[in-house]
């Protein structure tokens, strides 16, 4: 069994998806029990990854292969590290949380809300284990139709302007990955294994055509400065679980996307362009923290505080080549990806539970607007540490997961230039002042209005759904050891291949 | 006088027109109420022809008359899923013809003479016998566009049809003639050989100009498309699905006899007008791209709409022929076996969405589908996805062989302008699911699927195909290359 736990993780929510299709309109409650069932089920089997996982190597472990398109050198071909077991178990993690915040919420036609998500999560795992880059991109590309989907049919208002953006956005981006890989196949000679496509020597200006249509890509995806803009409408409009799936997985395979291609497959060009990403990244970090602060509705307000929050994810990537190649402080570089990581699973705890939150207080009073709350505490005491605690995570309090990795970040940043540094620590003020300032305005003060008077307090339901969430903002936050172990190997491989030019 | 090894050869063809003239005699003969035993007469025949096909395949490339038809794995390929595609037609117009009144034997037997065309068309061995083939279909099309006598706009798309289709012809036999005056010969084969030493460049250059333009309108390649809207929109949608699959693949077989066998480059050296024509089809294959895609995003009929996204799907199919090597052969025949099934589950599915006095012809009737009807709702979404080319949809591994022929014919650019071709696309596509999915059913419509459980069934399993081809693609990919490779 363990030798195709792989192909278990990835296909059994999509299997799972078709009874719950089955169960139908007509029985709404059996779907939401079998989704939930599929949905633990691979949560458990992902658990199954840690011993599984030798993460002292570092290497690409529990290796599945299979020749899928023999003439074409296209192999199903399957392996993880310590950074993809890392996103797996997010991915697992938050699936339960988001069908059971989905559980009484979503009245209209729930089973298929329930297998679009499972669906997915399916093909969410695919991405993070294929080690064919034709495989990567099957998996890649069919996770925009479930998400399309799921922000058209449950979401707000302008739902369709935001799904149609989302989808042509993304697929914009990608489209020309795949003209890149197909240049790459012709490169190799006939072979779309992502390790081999590293292997292959590249001049500068082909790396550099390369880098930029990976980075197109991906920096849609992570969303960096200025692609970004379909992140807001789509956060916005999207139900709940849509935002938690969408802010806590989809953009990490951005940032995944980055270490899987670009890094090994065009590290001269990567290295030559890094200038680039770090002013993205900055301008991410401190000019959209300024646009967060002046957002009056609270998902708008939380999306661009995760823009700015992936602006770390990028900035701990790319200093690397500063440390390797220019000022020669791997150990630095190391910190600094090892900080991107950690800061990848922990805003995806953090950017899911500030959702989560929104949705119960969206699914009382029906607004996301801040200015219609205010008081809450008075009404929902047990909701409101919750959120505190969330918020607190989001400004980058020490003791959540949320301190941790923006501090490697800029502990790295620090030795490669402290002007870097300097721009990157601005978060910490300018995530505080958005974060706290909504706080003060939703939870604190007196009941402003009748309707805030009248809400109910968090049902078990949701007291189940947040606490999970903050028992990984917490357990991360104060021992992030087992989380840093778990990818150490496998970032220190990374790093020793940035030092290798291929030109 | 012919060997019987000649006839063997042709058997397939000879028995489909024997048992088309039998199925015209039994409709003459057939009560009103009995003449429901046509139509699984002629799926039956349509079938056993597949068969012969198959089971007659030799191993290798044979010819017979002289060398006028060609029987190989290119013609096998073909012509099992021309006959296929069309058995599956059938099905599915068999409740738009009842309910329509229709006359059913007419559109049996003219069906299957055009596919006896298509079957001459990618076996010709000789100018003529693609002449005839190319004949032999059209004329069937024509009347069978205008089988709808009642309908003006029927008859206004056979007119447009014929006309343009019999200028487009003349085209065609203009520049044979003068591709016979450069070579002296016919014969496709002789005439490749005579390329070389002709001292008539030039004239031979003109008559390969006016057979593009001829294989350009056969295809529906822009600026050669103006009739596939009219004609798409105007024709019964029984038609229409064979115009818009089966064919496609008849236009593919003529394209790689007259230019490839005929013209094209022996492997390991240029020796034929290869690089000339990549050239033209390479700027046919970009027009259709941008005018097919620019044009179907302001469309409100859906057979308009998938009119214009035929034409860029024949861009896209251009895309990879213009590779002019074995890879991109087979990875436009790919794609042209993966546009035909989509592409007659599409227009299934507008006939199977209709009934009389009310055509599924607006994307806005399709408002709300899946409220009413979940399953068709989702088979319309695999469809619309596969045309897109999203994995992990059939369509999107036909995209991804003819862009990687491209790249690797050296044109990365024309890979790009189809990458680019493709978001636009993805646009129009979306906006279907959109409606079905999104919006809200019409007050006072009542969309539902055909009660007749065959073409109900018949066209779940062309969607689901879409899906599982998705998946399980390698053993058409790997029959496409074997067919081009010998």
């Amino acid at each position: 069994m363990s030798n195709h736990l792989l192909s278990l993780l990835i296909w059994l929510p999509v299997v799972g998806a078709i009874p719950v299709l089955l169960a139908g309109n007509g029985r709404p409650g059996l779907a939401r029990w079998i989704s939930l069932l599929v949905a633990v089920a691979t949560f458990a089997a992902s658990l199954a990854l840690i011993p599984a996982y030798d993460a002292t190597t570092g290497t690409m472990q529990l290796n599945e292969s299979m020749s899928w398109i023999p003439s074409l050198g296209i192999n199903y071909s399957l392996a993880v590290d310590g950074i993809s077991v890392a996103l797996i178990i997010l991915t697992t993690f938050t699936q339960i949380l988001v069908i059971v915040g989905a559980w009484e919420i979503i009245q209209n036609k729930p089973h298929q809300y329930m297998a679009a998500m499972l669906m997915l999560e399916g093909a969410m795992i695919g991405v993070f284990c294929a080690t064919d880059a034709m495989l990567f991109y099957v998996f890649f590309e069919a996770m925009l139709i479930p998400m399309f989907i799921i922000i058209g049919i449950w979401g707000g208002p302008r739902r369709v302007y935001a799904t149609l953006k989302f989808f042509i956005y993304t697929f914009f981006g990608s489209i020309f990955m795949l003209v890149g890989l197909l240049y790459l196949w012709h490169k190799t000679g006939g072979s779309f294994a992502i390790s081999d496509m590293a292997a292959v020597h590249l001049t500068l200006t082909e790396q550099s055509w390369l880098f930029f249509a990976f980075l197109l890509g991906f920096a849609i995806k992570v969303p960096m400065v200025p692609v970004h803009t379909w992140l807001p409408d789509a956060h916005v409009e999207a139900p709940t679980g849509g935002s938690v799936v969408l802010a806590a997985v989809m953009l990490k395979i951005g940032g995944y996307g980055f270490i899987r291609f670009s890094l090994p497959i065009a590290p001269d060009a990567s290295q030559h362009y890094e200038w680039l990403i770090i002013v993205l990244s900055l301008i991410a970090v401190c000019y959209i923290g300024y646009i967060a602060l002046v957002q009056q509705d609270m998902k708008k307000l939380v999306a661009y505080s995760s823009i700015a929050h992936m602006g770390f994810v990028t900035l701990g990537i790319f200093i690397a080549f500063i440390l390797v190649r220019e000022t020669n402080n791997p150990d630095a570089a190391r910190l600094g990806m090892q900080g991107a990581m950690v800061q990848m699973i922990s805003h995806g705890f953090i950017s899911g539970a500030m959702f989560s939150c929104i949705g119960v207080l969206y699914d009382r009073m029906h607004t996301r607007q801040i200015k219609d709350y205010g008081g809450v505490i008075n009404v929902m005491p047990i909701f409101a540490p919750f959120y505190v605690l969330f918020a607190m995570a989001n400004s980058g309090l020490p003791g959540t997961s949320g301190f941790v990795g923006e501090f490697m970040v800029i502990l790295a940043a620090f030795s490669a230039n402290p002007w870097i540094a300097l721009f990157a620590a601005f978060t910490l003020i300018i995530g505080a002042a958005y974060t706290l300032w909504m706080v003060k305005r939703v939870l604190w003060g007196n009941v402003t209005n009748k309707h805030v008077a009248e809400l109910k307090d968090v049902n078990g339901r949701e007291i189940f759904m947040l606490s999970a969430f903050a028992a990984g903002v917490l357990l991360f936050g104060i021992w992030p050891e087992p989380l840093v172990h778990l990818m150490d190997a496998s970032v220190a491989r990374i790093v020793e291949q940035l030092a290798i030019t291929k030109v | 006088m012919p060997s019987i090894n000649d006839i063997l050869i042709l058997l397939p063809e000879i028995y489909l027109v024997v048992a088309a003239c039998v199925l015209l005699l039994l409709d003459a003969w057939l009560k009103p109420g009995q003449k429901g035993a046509v139509h699984w007469l002629s799926i039956l025949v349509l079938l056993v022809g597949a068969y012969l096909v198959v089971s007659g395949q030799p191993a290798s490339s044979v010819t017979a008359f002289g060398g006028m038809f060609v029987r190989d794995g290119v013609a096998e390929v073909l012509k099992l899923f021309s006959l296929v595609i069309t058995a599956m037609i059938f099905v599915y117009a068999r409740p738009y013809l009842k309910e329509r009144a229709i006359p059913f034997g007419e559109f049996y037997t003219l069906t299957i003479f055009a596919t006896v065309g298509i079957m001459f068309l990618v076996s010709a061995g000789s100018l003529v016998t693609s002449y005839l083939g190319l004949e032999l279909l059209t004329l069937s099309s024509y009347a069978l566009v205008a089988l709808n006598r009642d309908s003006s706009l029927s008859s206004e798309a056979a007119i447009k049809y014929f006309v343009l289709g019999a200028l487009a012809s003349g085209m065609l036999l203009y520049g044979m003639s003068m591709v016979y005056g450069a070579t002296h010969s016919l014969d496709l084969h002789t005439i490749h050989a005579a390329i070389v030493g002709t001292e008539w460049k030039t004239l031979l250059l003109f008559g390969l100009v006016f057979m593009i333009t001829g294989i350009g309108f056969k295809l529906g390649a822009a600026p050669f498309h103006m009739w596939i809207p009219d004609v798409y929109q105007g024709s019964p949608t029984a038609v229409t699905v064979f115009i818009g699959s089966a064919q496609k693949l008849a236009a593919f077989g003529m394209a790689y006899r007259l230019l490839s066998t005929g013209m094209g480059d022996a492997a390991g050296g240029a020796t034929g007008l290869a690089p000339q024509w990549q050239l033209m089809l390479a700027v046919l294959a970009v027009l259709s791209l941008a005018i097919g895609n620019l044009v179907a995003l302001v469309q409100t009929n859906l057979k308009r709409l998938l009119a214009y996204s035929t034409i860029s799907h024949m861009g896209y199919l251009l895309v990879g022929f213009v590779n002019a090597g074995p890879e991109g052969y087979s990875a436009s025949m790919f794609y042209a076996v993966s546009y035909a099934l989509t592409s007659a589950a599409a227009f299934g599915m507008i006939i199977v969405l209709s009934r009389s006095g009310f055509e599924c012809e607006e994307i806005d009737d399709l408002k709300g589908l899946n409220q009413r009807s979940p399953w068709f709702a989702f088979l319309m979404l695999l469809i619309m996805f596969s045309l897109a080319g999203v994995p992990p949809l059939f369509g999107f591994y036909g995209k991804l062989l003819v862009l990687k022929a491209a790249v690797d014919a050296g044109m990365l650019w024309l890979a790009l302008v189809g990458a680019v071709a493709a978001i636009i696309g993805l646009y129009y596509y979306l906006r279907v699911v959109k409606v079905m999915y999104f919006d809200a059913p019409t007050e006072g419509t009542d969309v539902r699927a055909t009660a007749d459980a065959p073409a109900r069934w018949v066209l779940s399993l062309n969607a689901l195909a879409l899906l599982v081809l998705g998946f399980a693609w390698s053993p058409l990919l790997t029959w496409c290359e074997r067919a081009f490779a010998g």
